[in-house]
């Protein structure tokens, strides 16, 4: 370990702080696109993650498809769980409160993790890495090729993202739902439509999420309810809604916890993206990207 | 196609115990603009938002090229063909003045979801095509070379510009105005009035609330007075300026 000296480690720990923050990320995003589009925190965000990873695990191991085609089966699976969530739990709520729909995906929820128990077992499923499970070294610094999967795929989500809100119809149209809900229904933009949506994405991302972390976590069917808190942390300190702000914010937790769990003791990982969060709520509620105008005009 | 392109059949609405709308009749002629005007709190707006669905009526009919359209959702209202505009201008804040205007295409982009969403964005002629129809309708407003602006930072009388450009962009039949020169200047307010002019001389059935009785009896072919929910004359622009009942409305007993 102190061959490399201080730069060495400092360089891992980075890795390993980009490659926890990446998933924070994708999950702080899926927080932010259903929030954009209810005004909810949906809290089965965590177990979309964990169905995404128990999914990809049964299909690349048990039925031994390849990597390429689970990744799109797992994630059309998880999209269609998010749509049935809101279709049957949040679609037919007469008087649509934002407390009663939060605690509705609280439900569900368990719901999820309780039904990922009984089909996946409590114990943690390894899977293969997507390429090979030697690592190389950069700087002194010793990488798993599937940290680059898991930095890259952030990447082209984000870019992915950014096209289909920015130069599709359909994502202009969730956008300007989003912004003002009343006047894009007068547009003729059906808003329950693009709440249907905004849960197949979130989901989607989820189930991505879930899928590239796997190889290196060991999927269990309990592991939501802390992605679920990171993810909420990260979009909170990204400033709620704030997609670039949760990217920032998502990979800053991630590097100051690997830095922190590094420097300090990983007994504190958590306790130290819990600390940022606080502090961060103290001194800026609207989050380090939100602006304070926004956040004023928030429901809860 | 009935003369009449909106009637209201004993409208009503009542929120608790106030009525706000109290059993309204009113018809607006095909091609015309028909002006509703009344003192404060007599249930302009609220007419308005019985028509485009986002309030349901507590009784009496919403007829729209001779179709019953009460209770309809706010969106398939809009693809009925009627758009508005607010009193409080509801833009995209954080959307570019074009891209506001392409949201107003909605409804005449044939492209679904779907496809719309997976096909890359640099092989769809579709979307290039809302583009231009959206820079059409900027410069039909005059306001072409702000495409570019974030919407929220345009000065209240190009919001008010950018948003009847969005609502033309629906290439409605039928447009609701809702106090189209409230907070605008005197300039910007002849400019509006031309605007809405031009507007009927290309088919469009215009309804118009509005405070500014200049711009209202310059415009308008019928003016609709409301007072309490009930219609209380009706005429020309100058027969309802005579009309004693009006008076008595506007100014007291």
């Amino acid at each position: 370990m102190d061959s490399g000296g201080g730069f060495t480690d400092l360089l891992q720990f980075i890795f390993m702080g980009l490659q926890r923050g990446s998933i924070y990320a994708l999950v702080a995003m899926g927080f932010n696109i259903i929030y954009n589009a209810t005004g909810i925190i949906n809290f089965a965000q965590g177990e979309f993650v964990v169905l995404g990873g128990l999914m990809m695990v049964t299909l690349t191991m048990g039925f031994t498809f390849s990597i390429p085609f689970a990744f799109l089966i797992t994630v059309l699976f998880v999209m269609a769980v998010g749509i049935l969530m809101e279709r049957f739990t949040i679609n037919p709520v007469k008087n649509p409160t934002v407390l009663r729909l939060i605690i509705i995906t609280i439900a569900v929820s368990i719901i999820l993790e309780g039904s990922a128990m009984i089909l996946w077992g409590k114990e943690s499923h390894y899977m293969r890495h997507f390429s090979s499970d030697e690592t190389f070294e950069i700087l002194g610094a010793t990488i798993l090729p599937q940290t680059l999967w898991i930095i890259g795929i952030l990447i082209l989500i984000v870019i992915g993202f950014m096209l289909f809100f920015n130069f599709t119809m359909t994502g202009k149209c969730m956008r300007a739902c989003a912004i003002n809900r009343d006047a894009a229904r007068l547009m003729g933009i059906n808003d329950r439509k693009m709440v249907m949506l905004s849960f197949a994405l979130s989901a989607g991302i989820g189930a991505v999420a879930g899928i590239i972390i796997t190889p290196i976590i060991q999927m269990d069917f309990g592991r939501g309810t802390m992605l679920a808190i990171k993810g909420f942390g990260t979009a909170v300190v990204g400033g709620l809604g704030n997609s670039l702000g949760g990217l920032v914010a998502g990979i800053l937790l991630g590097v100051i916890e690997a830095l922190g769990a590094g420097y300090i003791s990983s007994h504190y990982m958590d306790a130290i993206a819990l600390l940022i969060l606080l502090i961060v709520l103290f001194i800026r509620p609207s989050g380090i990207f939100g602006s304070s105008e926004a956040s004023k005009l928030k429901e809860f | 196609m009935s003369k009449n392109h909106l009637e209201l059949i004993n409208l009503r609405k009542v929120f608790g115990g106030v009525v706000a709308v109290d059993d309204l009749n009113l018809s607006v002629r095909r091609g015309t603009i028909t002006s509703i005007i009344g003192p404060n709190g007599a249930g302009k707006t609220t007419i308005f938002n019985l028509i485009t669905g986002y309030l349901k009526p507590s009784g009496g009919i919403i007829k729209y090229d001779g179709r019953a359209v009460n209770g309809k959702k706010p969106y398939r209202v809009a693809a009925l063909g009627i758009a508005r505009t607010f009193q409080n201008v509801q833009i995209f804040s954080d959307m570019t003045v074009l891209e506001n205007v392409m949201v107003g295409r909605h409804l005449r982009s044939h492209s679904g979801l779907l496809r719309s969403s997976l096909l890359p964005p640099f092989f769809r002629k579709e979307e290039k095509k809302i583009s231009c129809d959206a820079e059409k309708w900027l410069s039909f407003v005059g306001m072409a070379e702000e495409a570019g602006r974030s919407a929220g930072s345009l000065p209240l009388g190009s919001q008010r510009m950018l948003e009847t450009a969005r609502a033309l962009a629906m290439e409605p039949n039928l447009l609701l105005f809702d106090e189209p020169a409230s907070g605008l200047n005197a300039r910007e307010t002849v400019a509006m009035g031309e605007l809405i002019s031009k507007i009927k001389e290309m088919g469009i059935t215009v309804v118009l609330v509005e405070h500014d009785m200049e711009l209202v009896m310059d415009i308008s072919d019928t003016v609709s007075v409301i007072n309490f929910g009930k219609h209380i004359a009706r005429g020309t622009p100058a027969e309802v300026q005579v009309n004693p009942d009006v008076i008595t409305a506007y100014l007291g007993e």
